[in-house]
């Protein structure tokens, strides 16, 4: 068990670099030059070194990569060439919004994936399986920005029930768990909820299917074991192959929320990338992608460490 | 041997396999229905300068927003007056050419790389493989937008960041695969009575390949499609005044509180086509799983 651990955490490691790598490079495959977000066009040549030398720019790309890979592990990702302000403090704050809406999107979509998964597979052939496989279809089909989009229309704009964008009543202040925060939230999060909701329900439909039909079910069943009991057992069997599911999903909801974020003017990370791709802010956007990325990586790190644990059978291969 | 392999990699498909998921197809309704649905899209787009009613590009400052139903114009207009039912059938070009294209060329790319880092094995494959694991580590959104975002808006610069969404998905698919043919012994005997590495993979590996490789490849369309239509819904993709669904999602989004459901109109047409395509996609899969 131990020496998987430090297997997975020593290839996780080589990843992590990667994406440091790709987050820092990918930006510079743009032409043109990032210094013109801030100095006019006609800047004069001296004011124009001036600006390279105090952003680093005059270096050699390898230079600049290892400065930027040594601050970013102490936490300083540089400064914002269009604000000036920390990159690390804006995406952080970025992050903690992204985190609310994803975190309780991953929840609903989640419980009701697994829910409508189970009963789908539970009675498999069913008009309620039927029900659940369309609508499975229905969630991995649908654009989640346009269905931001129309439940807008319907919640906002027709009935007027909900606030259409924002994060909270004094534009986009401190997130407070409140009554009033809460009615903002809602919107977003069951729209971004859609995205797991769909492939869950599909994962765990597939596995409950599966797992009825097995040998040991049926003996649990001729020993004379409740519809409940069974079931237990059948849970335990699906559980670890929906958790990696889930926590890919999870992680995918983290960059899915851009489009949904930008719908609803939510000020979280995507509206930050938004943001810094219009304005070609190069620190900003290797900070939020880097950010973003490794939240990923550390989430299928969390997956992998965890589903050992509820799965027996790993531990010993 | 054979019984320990996942079905798929079984030896090469017979004669009359493409005839026989053709019938299977056929013969399942939901299937039916989608590939009609997508054939109407199709067929609307491409002929759309024969059949749409009106200019795509010709605007009126007189009849902006008419909702939908208005006489002369079906679907409304535009919040530049344009023909809403006219745009919508030129839109499906772009869509539906931003939205393959990317899967076409992850499809090509991908093979190939996954045929070649599968066939050679070893570091090589590591190496690729390993590679490309830093490419999974981001979230697909994340990637498209951030490729695209860091080449700057425009079409050609959202193909390349979907292609290089797909690729990685396209690579993992083809090398399993390939591992696995590989080790058959049919493909020793072709080894040791001399056939030539190439030849090898195009008559003995690549029809092993192709087949899954095929059905993960459409199961991308839809998903690559709500991607492109993204890009361009965050004005990453297309630019104005091409019609593209996602573009005209985003134009219009200022106009639902004047006119909601004409706003909602370009998405739901994203919402169609993906939808066929997803539902095509499993209809094949379940046809060329003949086994079953």
């Amino acid at each position: 068990m131990l020496l998987y651990l430090l297997k997975r955490l020593l290839y996780t490691l080589p990843i992590a670099l990667g994406v440091t790598l790709v987050s820092f490079t990918l930006v510079y495959l743009a032409p043109g030059d990032p210094l013109n977000a801030i100095a006019p066009a006609d800047a004069p040549a001296d004011v124009i070194e001036a600006l390279k030398v105090a952003y680093g720019l005059d270096r050699p790309m390898p230079v600049r990569y290892g400065l930027w890979l040594a601050r970013a592990m102490h936490g300083d990702l540089g400064a914002s060439i269009a604000t000036g302000r920390s990159v690390a403090s804006e995406v952080m704050g970025a992050v903690s919004n992204t985190l609310v809406l994803a975190s309780v999107a991953a929840a609903v979509g989640v419980f009701i994936g697994c829910v409508l998964g189970a009963l789908a597979g539970y009675n498999a052939g069913s008009w309620l399986d039927r029900l659940a496989s369309a609508l499975s279809v229905v969630g991995v089909s649908i654009p989640h920005y346009w269905l931001g989009l129309v439940l807008t229309i319907v919640f906002s704009v027709k009935l007027g029930w909900l606030p259409a964008m924002g994060a909270g009543p004094g534009g986009s202040g401190e997130w407070l768990w409140d009554a009033e925060h809460l009615r903002y939230l809602l919107l977003p999060a069951a729209t971004l909820s859609v995205i797991p909701m769909g492939i869950i329900t599909r994962t765990v439909r597939a596995l409950v299917a599966e797992t009825v039909n097995q040998e040991f079910v049926v003996a649990l069943r001729a020993r004379g074991l409740g519809r409940v009991a069974v079931f237990r057992h059948v849970a335990r069997n699906a559980l670890p192959t929906v958790l990696a599911v889930t926590g890919l999903q999870v992680g995918y909801l983290m960059g899915g929320s851009i489009l949904v974020e930008t719908v609803f003017a939510w000020p979280g990370t995507g509206f930050l990338l938004n943001t810094a791709i219009f304005q070609r802010d190069i620190p900003l956007l290797q900070g939020t992608i880097l950010v973003l990325c490794l939240f990923f990586v550390a989430l299928n790190l969390l997956v992998d460490i965890v589903q050992p644990l509820v799965d027996p059978r790993m531990g010993r291969g | 041997m054979a019984a320990v392999l996942s079905p798929m990699v079984l030896p090469a498909p017979r004669r009359g396999y493409w005839s026989g998921v053709a019938k299977k197809l056929l013969r399942d309704p939901v299937a039916l229905v989608a590939g009609l649905v997508l054939l109407v899209v199709l067929c609307a787009a491409v002929f759309a300068p024969w059949l749409a009613p009106a200019d795509p590009y010709k605007a009126s400052m007189l009849r902006r927003l008419m909702p939908i139903g208005s006489p002369g114009f079906p679907l409304g207009t535009d919040e530049l007056g344009r023909d809403m039912l006219t745009r919508l059938m030129y839109g499906g070009r772009l869509s539906l050419l931003m939205g393959v294209l990317p899967v076409l060329f992850a499809f090509g790319i991908g093979t190939s790389v996954g045929l070649f880092a599968g066939y050679v094995g070893g570091r090589v494959n590591m190496l690729i493989m390993r590679t490309l694991d830093v490419f999974y580590a981001f979230p697909s959104v994340l990637l498209a937008v951030a490729v695209a975002g860091a080449l700057g808006p425009g079409m050609s610069n959202s193909l390349i960041a979907l292609t290089l969404v797909f690729v990685p998905q396209v690579v993992r698919v083809a090398e399993s695969v390939t591992t696995q043919v590989r080790q058959l012994e049919y493909v020793d005997a072709a080894r040791m009575s001399g056939a030539g590495v190439l030849s090898i993979i195009r008559e003995q590996v690549l029809g092993n390949v192709l087949g899954p490789v095929f059905v993960y490849a459409t199961g991308l369309i839809s998903v690559s499609m709500i991607l492109a239509s993204g890009l361009s819904f965050l004005g990453l993709g297309v630019k104005p005044p091409e019609p593209e669904w996602g573009l005209m999602l985003n134009t219009l989004r200022s106009a639902i509180y004047v006119n909601p459901w004409l706003a909602a109109l370009p998405g739901a047409m994203i919402f169609i086509t993906s939808m066929g395509f997803n539902l095509l996609s499993d209809g094949v899969r379940s046809a060329m799983d003949l086994r079953r």
